[in-house]
């Protein structure tokens, strides 16, 4: 569709003089673009890792068994473990073995080790074959049966407040884009009425040949969609030239939450086609400015 | 020709029309007159007489404040402006201050009614350069306007005006600009059109032009009224004690 809407002849395109990068359109353009590609991608990438981190916590649970008495601890660890294979709900449940333990505590007990006397609570990590409030339910019900002062903690909720936090800032990207193409719009629209005051006399001497609306804006629609296309591709590619250096700096840092906000080939897609998208919306903003600015002619 | 043959003929027709430009007087008053297909017009008067008030209610730059319009039997006074390009296409302008394109050349400003007709570059450039030959300019067809002298230019716009092979031909004071001997030339250009069939209309207020062209049909405005005191410009023809 933009390629009908910008096609035309070499005779067509002396009509309307057009010089490359004349004006500060394309710039401003690149400059829009880039910040657009880069808000895109970072509200792409926040989403991408809120859905890993949803997808690795949602149906997992923990059970938290506090109980000093060693004897009793053990008796009911074995308890709720059998409960938990009984239940089809439950697709398995582990205890959190004393070397994981011991890892786990590390970094606040030392390396020396745990004192023995220290009562531990006993861990089960549970991974439900669905993720349903139904089955969390039951296999509340399950462990309090055996062991009424045990805890059960669904793990996504230690996360609520990053998950919130995600959620806001994916928000946010969103608000970010459609502002950027608010106000590339805006730049399309004072430049085709530039280039409508510019060409003026042209487009009267056309207009009295017998031209009509969709002819003449056919004119503009070009020289704003190159315009657009070109600043968009500088925008792109100074955005994908900014990316892989924050991704270079994100895999330095190892870390698995950041490192799963990561995109992926139709994301990339995306981020590629966007100046295509934003030629696009250029020439419907042009085409739809000097249309209605001819409508006050007779 | 019968009757019939000139009502079919008409191919323009203006009723009690009057033109005012905002809230002042009215540059145009009750200007009645039919053009007949073929004909060839003087349009005189003195300087602001109206002349060129009268031409762009023809060329459809204006829409009269009052009266009717006919257009190849169409009222152009309630027509949509989405059919308005087709009905200026059938029309020819030489505009007074000739109105070239500065930046594109003699070839590719005649050449462009033919471009907004929808014409394929294939099929401008024969008759392009034959306009440009008949015009006398064809080694002049890659030059840009303002390496054009006045005469030439006003040829680029005859050309321009013609190439389309229009029903009507307006020109707004076409020698103006001329010398006599290129005045002479243009007319003749003009009266070779009108023999291939257009009807031309001339806005001028040389009184010398008005003998060199036989059978040309004279309209004369002053204070912005058609003098028509015969009636002969209207059709129905005017009758005594009826109008």
């Amino acid at each position: 569709m933009l390629a009908e809407f910008i096609s035309s002849s070499p005779a067509d395109r002396r009509i309307l003089p057009e010089g490359r990068f004349a004006g500060p359109m394309p710039w401003v353009i690149a400059i829009m673009m880039f910040l657009t590609i880069l808000a895109t991608a970072a509200g792409l990438s926040i989403s991408a890792a809120a859905r890993a981190l949803s997808a690795d916590l949602a149906g997992k649970l923990t059970i938290q068994l506090i109980e000093p008495n060693p004897i009793t601890r053990d008796a009911q660890t074995r308890a709720i473990l059998g409960e938990m294979g009984k239940l089809a709900a439950v697709r398995s449940a582990d205890l959190v073995s004393a070397e994981d333990m011991q890892r786990l505590l590390d970094p606040w007990l030392g390396e020396d080790g745990l004192d023995p006397d220290l009562p531990l609570p006993a861990m089960i990590d549970v991974e439900l074959a669905r993720k349903s409030a139904k089955d969390i339910a039951t296999v509340t019900d399950a462990v309090r049966s055996v062991a009424p002062r045990a805890r059960v903690n669904e793990n996504v909720k230690w996360l609520e407040p990053l998950a919130g936090l995600f959620d806001t800032l994916k928000w946010l990207a969103v608000a970010l884009v459609l502002l950027m193409a608010l106000a590339t719009t805006a730049t399309v629209v004072l430049a085709a009425r530039a280039a409508l005051n510019t060409h003026r006399e042209t487009i009267d001497v056309m207009h009295l040949l017998g031209a009509t609306d969709v002819q003449v804006a056919r004119l503009f629609q070009r020289r704003i969609a190159l315009d657009a296309l070109l600043g968009g591709s500088i925008g792109l590619v100074l955005s994908l030239l900014v990316m892989f250096a924050v991704g270079g700096r994100i895999e330095a840092l190892g870390s698995g939450l950041v490192g799963s906000a990561s995109l992926v080939w139709w994301q990339w897609l995306l981020i590629l086609a966007m100046p295509l998208i934003g030629a696009a919306l250029a020439t419907f903003a042009a085409r739809l400015t000097v249309v209605r600015a001819l409508r006050q002619m007779l | 020709m019968t009757e019939y043959g000139r009502r079919m003929a008409t191919i323009v027709q203006f009723d009690n029309v009057g033109l005012r430009y905002g809230t002042g007087s009215e540059t145009l008053t009750d200007v009645s007159f039919s053009l007949v297909k073929g004909h060839f017009y003087f349009l005189t008067g003195p300087s602001g007489a109206g002349k060129t008030s009268l031409l762009r209610l023809l060329y459809l730059a204006q829409r009269p404040s009052r009266g009717l319009i006919k257009l190849f039997g169409e009222d152009m006074v309630t027509m949509s402006r989405d059919r308005l390009p087709a009905f200026r296409r059938r029309i020819g302008v030489v505009f007074q201050d000739f109105r070239l394109v500065p930046h594109l050349s003699a070839f590719d400003n005649v050449a462009l009614p033919l471009r907004v007709a929808g014409f394929a570059d294939k099929e401008i450039e024969k008759p392009v350069h034959e306009m440009l030959r008949w015009v006398g300019l064809s080694d002049r067809a890659s030059a840009r306007p303002a390496t054009l002298s006045g005469g030439e230019q006003q040829r680029v716009a005859i050309a321009r005006a013609v190439i389309g092979r229009p029903d009507i031909l307006l020109a707004d004071e076409p020698t103006g600009n001329v010398d006599p001997e290129m005045a002479a030339r243009l007319l003749y250009l003009f009266d070779a059109l009108n023999q291939l069939g257009t009807t031309v209309v001339v806005a001028t207020h040389d009184m010398h032009l008005l003998t060199q062209v036989k059978g040309a049909q004279l309209m004369r405005l002053e204070e912005g009224r058609l003098n028509d005191p015969t009636g002969s410009l209207r059709y129905p023809p005017k009758r005594d004690g009826l109008d």
